[in-house]
C-alpha cells in the first residue's frame, strides 16, 4: 500500500531529516515529530521552507525535519537577525525558526526583543528546557527561582518569561506549551506558520540528563502535573472546510492571513486571546498559583508584518536583476551632474 | 605692496559646532568650485551636537592638491574660545578675519586683520530671529569673497547648489552674504596678497563627491537589495545616502514597492547578521560601520567565511582604539579586518584610494561576494567618507552583475540532482550554491558554522575539516589573482618606491611632486586590496628602498607585507605613519623620506 499523500503530493517521510544526535527521551525529539506532523499535515512545499537556528541542543533539531528544505544553524543568540536578513531577501520563503531557552533569554534576548518589535513574519519555537545541556547542566535564564540543579545548586535569580516579554513588546502571536502534549503542539506550530508576523512559541522540553530531577519546574513530571491549558486548540487550514459543531460560547474562532482559522475551546475561564491584558493577567495568575499555563496566549491579526510595513514586494528582492536595480545611464548621468 | 598670491591658499574657518557655520563653508566651497579653481575641504568636527569648536580648511590650489596642510593662509575667526590658538596657525603675511569683539592687541603682528561686527551686523541687519545664529555664518562667506575676489554669479551657483531642497531659503542666505560684502567694500581696503581668479582646464568635467555618497551611489549601481545598519560616525550617512538614492530610484510609483529593504538596527551584530541572512538567501547585501561596530561583527565574519556566505561590509575608519577620536581619520582596522574572527579567518578587503574607487569598489564588491561567496570589507575613513571630493564624474558600469556559481532548478535536473555545496569542482577553490527556495527535491542544504564536510553535512572528521580548510585557503588565491590590481608608477627610475593605499593617495601624489622637486623622485605602489597582490614583492625586488605609508601607529600594512616578502627583501621596506587623527599631510611623507634618504654628509 502507497503512503498517504498530503496536499502537495507528498508523503509523510518526505518531512523527516537526519537522524538526531540528541539524548533518547529528550523533549526537542518530541517537538522533531510534532513539526513533522504538522509541515505534512499543513503541506508545507520543501523548498519553500527556511529551518533557521542559533547554537545549542534546540538548535541542532532543524537537521532533523525536512531535509530537503534549506538550513541555517548559524551563532549563538543571533537566529532571529539571520531570520530577518533571509526574509527580506525572499518574502515567498516560510521562515521557520528554533531556538533554546539560552539562545533566546540570555545571549539572543537583545535580537529576540527586536524580531518582535519588528513583527518579521517568522515562526519562532523555543525549546525551553531551563538548563545548558551542551556544556553540561549551568541554570539557564528561564529557569525558575528556587528551582533546583541536578547537583543541588539552587536557582537564585527570577526567571525570563519569553512569553512575558512577548507579551510585554507587543507580539502578535505568543503561545506556550508542553512538548508532550502534541495534541496541543500541532495546532499551535500550524497557526504560528499561518500567521503574518512573529510567532513565538515557547515549548518547555525536559532535559532528560540534566533538568528532569525533582526540584526541577522543566521536568516531565512537575510539568505533567503541573499544566494547565487555557483551551484545547484546533487547527483548521485555509484548504479545509470549517465545520460547525459546538455549543455557543463555548468556542472563540479566529481567522488567520491565509484563511485558515484556529479554533479554541474553552476548558475553563473563557479566555479572550486577541486582549493582550488578559494574556497577562493569565501568565501572571498561573506563575501565581504554581501552574504551566500553556494554549494560545495571544493573537493579533491585524497588525502589519514589518515587509509589508516596508513595502518589501512579495515577489522576492533576491531576483531582481540589473534592470530593476540600476539607475538608466540617463538618470545616472543626470544624478552625476547634480555633484557639479 | 606685495606680490600676489592666485588661486593658491588656504583658508580655515574656526566656528562653533552646530551653530550653522557647515553651510557656510560649503557654499564658500561650491562658489569657488564654480570659478573653475580646484578645492580640497577638510572638515575636522568635534564629538558633539552643539558648542565644541569645529574647523573647516579650504585648500585652494591651481594643481589640484587634495591632501590637508597644516599651513593656513587666511584664518576665519569666529570662534571667541579658539582664538588665541587659531591665530598661531596662520603663516606669517596671512589674513585674519575676525569678530570685531575679539582682541587683537596682543596677537599677532605679521598678519593683517580685518575686524568685522559680526554680531552687531547679523542683529542689525538679519530680520529673522530664528535663523540669525546661521544666517551670521554667511555674512562671513560674503567678507570672504570680498577679500578674495569671488564674483556674485559663483555665490548665487553656491547658495543655489547647497540648498538644492530648499529653494525658500536660497534669498535670505544671498541677502546674508551681500551684508558681509557690503561690509567688506565699505570698510576695508585690500592689504594681503591673497587673489582668487577664474581658470579654465582644471575642473571641467569634475564634480564635488563625498566618499560615503559615492558609496552609497556605488551600492546603488552594484544592486544592493538589502541593508541592515546600525549609526555610528563616520559611516552614518553611507547608508542615509542610500536612503534617499533608493527612496527617489527604487520606488514603483504605481504601487509604492520599494526594490530595497533597509533596515536599522538594534546593534552591529544584528545588522551584520542581517545582512549574512539576505547574503545566504541570494539577496545583495550589505552594511556599514565603523571601528567599534567591525568588533562587535567579529563572530558574524567568521560565520559568513566558513559557511561562505556573501555580503559586503563598509568600514569607514575612524581612530581608535576602543571609542577612540569618534570624528577623527585613521586606517587602523585593516590589520583585524583582514583577519576578522577567531579561527584561522581571512577575508577579502578592498582598499578605496578616491572617492571614485569609493564608488567603483562599492559596487564591484558585490560581484567579488558573490563570486567568492564570502564576506568582503571595503575600508574607506573619515577624511575619504566625510569629505567632499573632487572627482572625474564616475562612469556607467560596462558590465552585468557577476552573481557567481549559483544553481537553479534547470542546473539541478541537468545534474540529477548530484552536487556538493562545498565540492572543488573547478578547481578553482570556488564551489556551487543554491539559494533556498529553489524548487529541487536535491537543492536544500544545511549551512552551518560547524564543522561540514563537502555535501555541507556535519562533521567532526579531521581529514574533512583539514581538506575543507585547505580550499579555503586557495579560495583565497584565486581571489587574490582577481581583486583590484595595484596601481603602480615606476617612471621616475628611481631606486626608492612608496607602497600606500587609500586616503593617504592624495598626500603620497602631493609628497611626490615635493620629493621630484628636492631632487629625490620616488617610484609609487598603491595598493588596492587585501590578500596582497603578487605584484607588491615584484615592486620591492625592483627597487632598493621601499617606504610604507599609512596612517596607523603600528605600520600595520607595513607589517603584513614583510610577513608576504622573501626573506631576502624583507629588508628593503621601511615605515612611514601617521596616526594623529588628522588627514596626513603631503609633508608627513616627503620630510622623513628626505631624512631617510639624506646622504651623510
Amino acid at each position: 500500500m502507497s503512503a498517504t499523500l498530503n496536499r502537495v503530493g507528498l508523503p509523510r517521510d518526505a518531512y523527516k531529516g537526519a537522524a538526531t544526535t540528541l539524548c533518547a527521551g529528550c523533549g526537542h525529539n518530541s517537538i522533531t515529530n510534532h513539526m513533522i506532523k504538522a509541515l505534512y499535515e499543513l503541506g508545507v512545499e520543501p523548498h519553500r521552507l527556511a529551518k533557521m537556528s542559533g547554537i545549542g541542543c534546540s538548535s541542532k533539531t532543524p537537521a532533523y525535519f525536512v531535509e530537503t528544505a534549506h538550513g541555517f544553524n548559524g551563532v549563538h543568540g543571533r537566529m532571529p537577525s539571520l531570520t530577518t536578513g533571509a526574509q527580506l531577501a525572499n518574502r515567498q520563503l516560510i521562515m521557520l525558526g528554533v531556538s533554546g531557552d539560552g539562545d533566546t533569554a540570555s545571549i539572543g534576548l537583545g535580537q529576540f526583543m527586536h524580531m518582535i518589535r519588528r513583527n518579521i513574519d517568522c515562526t519562532y519555537i523555543i525549546e525551553d528546557n531551563g538548563t545548558y545541556g551542551l556544556t553540561k547542566g549551568q541554570f539557564s535564564a528561564t529557569a525558575d527561582l528556587g528551582s533546583v540543579q541536578k547537583k543541588g545548586a539552587v536557582n537564585t535569580f527570577q526567571p525570563i518569561d519569553p512569553c512575558a516579554v512577548a507579551l510585554t513588546l507587543g507580539c502578535s502571536f505568543v503561545a506556550r506549551s508542553f512538548s508532550g502534549d502534541g495534541k496541543q503542539v500541532v495546532p499551535l506550530i500550524k497557526a504560528a506558520i499561518a500567521h503574518r508576523g512573529t510567532a513565538i512559541l515557547d515549548i518547555v522540553s525536559p532535559c532528560v540528563t540534566f533538568n528532569d530531577h525533582d526540584g526541577s519546574t522543566k521536568s516531565y513530571s512537575w510539568v505533567k502535573d503541573h499544566e494547565e491549558s487555557i483551551a484545547d486548540v484546533s487547527f483548521v487550514p485555509f484548504f479545509e472546510e470549517v465545520h460547525v459543531d459546538y455549543e455557543p460560547g463555548t468556542v472563540r474562532d479566529v481567522e488567520l492571513h491565509d484563511g485558515s482559522h484556529i479554533v479554541l475551546k474553552k476548558l475553563g475561564e473563557d479566555h479572550d486571546p486577541t486582549d493582550r491584558r488578559a494574556a497577562m493577567r493569565v501568565i501572571e495568575e498561573g506563575r501565581a498559583a504554581g501552574h504551566l499555563v500553556t494554549g494560545l496566549l495571544y493573537l493579533d491579526t491585524t497588525m502589519e508584518d514589518f515587509a509589508t510595513t516596508e513595502h518589501i514586494p512579495e515577489s522576492p528582492l533576491k531576483d531582481l536583476g540589473e534592470d530593476e536595480l540600476r539607475l538608466s545611464r540617463d538618470d545616472f548621468d543626470n544624478f552625476m551632474s547634480e555633484f557639479a | 605692496m606685495t606680490e600676489q598670491i592666485i588661486n593658491d591658499l588656504t583658508i580655515q574657518a574656526a566656528t562653533v559646532n552646530g551653530s550653522g557655520s557647515q553651510t557656510a563653508n560649503l557654499v564658500l566651497t561650491r562658489a569657488i568650485f564654480r570659478m573653475g579653481i580646484p578645492v580640497a575641504p577638510k572638515n575636522v568636527f568635534p564629538s558633539n551636537i552643539e558648542g565644541l569648536p569645529t574647523w573647516y580648511q579650504l585648500r585652494i590650489t591651481p594643481a589640484g592638491h587634495m591632501a590637508r596642510t597644516d599651513q593656513v593662509d587666511v584664518l576665519v575667526a569666529f570662534n571667541p574660545s579658539t582664538w588665541r590658538e587659531d591665530i598661531k596657525s596662520v603663516r606669517p603675511g596671512g589674513a585674519v578675519i575676525h569678530e570685531e569683539a575679539f582682541s587683537s592687541a596682543d596677537a599677532r603682528t605679521d598678519v593683517t586683520y580685518y575686524a568685522v561686527p559680526f554680531s552687531k551686523l547679523a542683529k542689525a541687519k538679519i530680520q529673522s530671529d530664528t535663523l540669525r545664529k546661521q544666517l551670521a555664518n554667511m555674512i562671513y562667506v560674503g567678507v570672504v569673497a570680498g577679500l578674495l575676489g569671488i564674483p556674485w554669479d559663483a555665490l548665487e551657483h553656491g547658495v543655489k547648489r547647497q540648498f538644492l531642497t530648499k529653494p525658500k531659503a536660497v534669498q535670505v542666505n544671498l541677502d546674508a552674504i551681500k551684508v558681509g560684502l557690503d561690509y567688506w567694500q565699505d570698510n576695508f581696503s585690500k592689504t594681503d596678497p591673497y587673489r582668487l581668479e577664474p581658470m579654465t582646464g582644471a575642473v571641467e568635467g569634475k564634480v564635488l563627491v563625498e566618499g560615503n555618497q559615492a558609496a552609497a551611489l556605488g551600492a546603488l549601481m552594484g544592486g544592493v537589495t538589502v541593508a541592515a545598519w546600525y549609526p555610528i560616525t563616520p559611516s552614518s550617512s553611507l547608508c542615509e545616502y542610500l536612503i534617499a538614492y533608493t527612496d527617489r530610484y527604487r520606488i514603483d510609483p504605481a504601487t509604492g514597492e520599494k526594490r530595497v529593504a533597509i533596515v536599522q538596527a538594534e546593534d552591529e551584530l544584528a545588522a551584520v547578521g542581517m545582512a549574512l541572512g539576505a547574503g545566504w538567501a541570494g539577496a545583495r547585501s550589505m552594511t556599514s560601520t565603523s571601528g567599534p561596530g567591525i568588533s562587535l561583527m567579529a563572530e558574524f565574519a567568521g560565520l559568513g567565511y566558513y559557511a561562505e556566505v556573501p555580503v559586503v561590509i563598509f568600514d569607514i575608519q575612524r581612530i581608535g582604539p576602543s571609542t577612540g577620536l569618534p570624528t577623527r581619520t585613521s586606517q587602523g582596522d585593516i590589520a583585524f579586518a583582514y583577519t576578522l574572527s577567531h579561527g584561522d579567518t581571512k577575508h577579502l578587503v578592498l582598499l578605496p584610494g578616491t572617492v571614485e574607487e569609493c564608488y567603483e569598489f562599492a559596487r564591484d564588491a558585490f560581484d567579488f561576494s558573490d563570486r567568492f561567496q564570502t564576506p568582503v570589507f571595503v575600508l574607506s575613513d573619515l577624511d575619504l567618507g566625510m569629505n567632499l571630493w573632487m572627482t572625474p564624474a564616475f562612469k556607467y558600469p560596462d558590465r552585468p552583475f557577476d552573481r557567481g556559481k549559483v544553481l537553479t532548478k534547470a542546473d539541478l535536473e541537468r545534474l540529477s540532482g548530484e552536487w556538493g555545496r562545498y565540492k572543488d569542482v573547478d578547481g578553482d577553490a570556488v564551489t556551487y550554491r543554491t539559494l533556498p527556495g529553489t524548487d529541487h527535491p536535491a537543492a536544500g542544504f544545511f549551512t552551518r558554522g560547524s564543522g561540514h564536510d563537502e555535501s555541507a553535512r556535519y562533521t567532526e572528521n579531521a581529514d574533512a575539516y583539514a581538506r575543507n580548510m585547505d580550499r579555503l585557503a586557495r579560495k583565497l588565491e584565486t581571489a587574490r589573482a582577481a581583486l583590484p590590481a595595484p596601481v603602480i608608477d615606476e617612471s621616475t627610475g628611481s631606486a626608492v618606491g612608496l607602497i600606500a593605499f587609500g586616503s593617504t593617495h592624495a598626500a603620497v601624489l602631493e609628497a611626490r611632486q615635493i620629493l621630484a622637486d628636492a631632487g629625490r623622485p620616488v617610484d609609487y605602489l598603491r595598493l588596492r586590496a587585501l590578500p596582497l597582490s603578487a605584484e607588491i614583492g615584484e615592486f620591492v625586488r625592483r627597487h632598493e628602498r621601499v617606504y610604507v605609508v599609512e596612517q596607523n601607529r603600528d605600520g600595520q600594512v607595513f607589517d603584513l607585507i614583510r610577513l608576504d616578502l622573501p626573506p631576502d627583501l624583507v629588508e628593503r621596506v621601511r615605515s612611514i605613519r601617521h596616526y594623529n587623527g588628522q588627514p596626513i599631510p603631503a609633508i608627513a611623507i616627503s620630510e622623513p623620506l628626505l631624512q631617510a634618504e639624506a646622504v651623510p654628509a
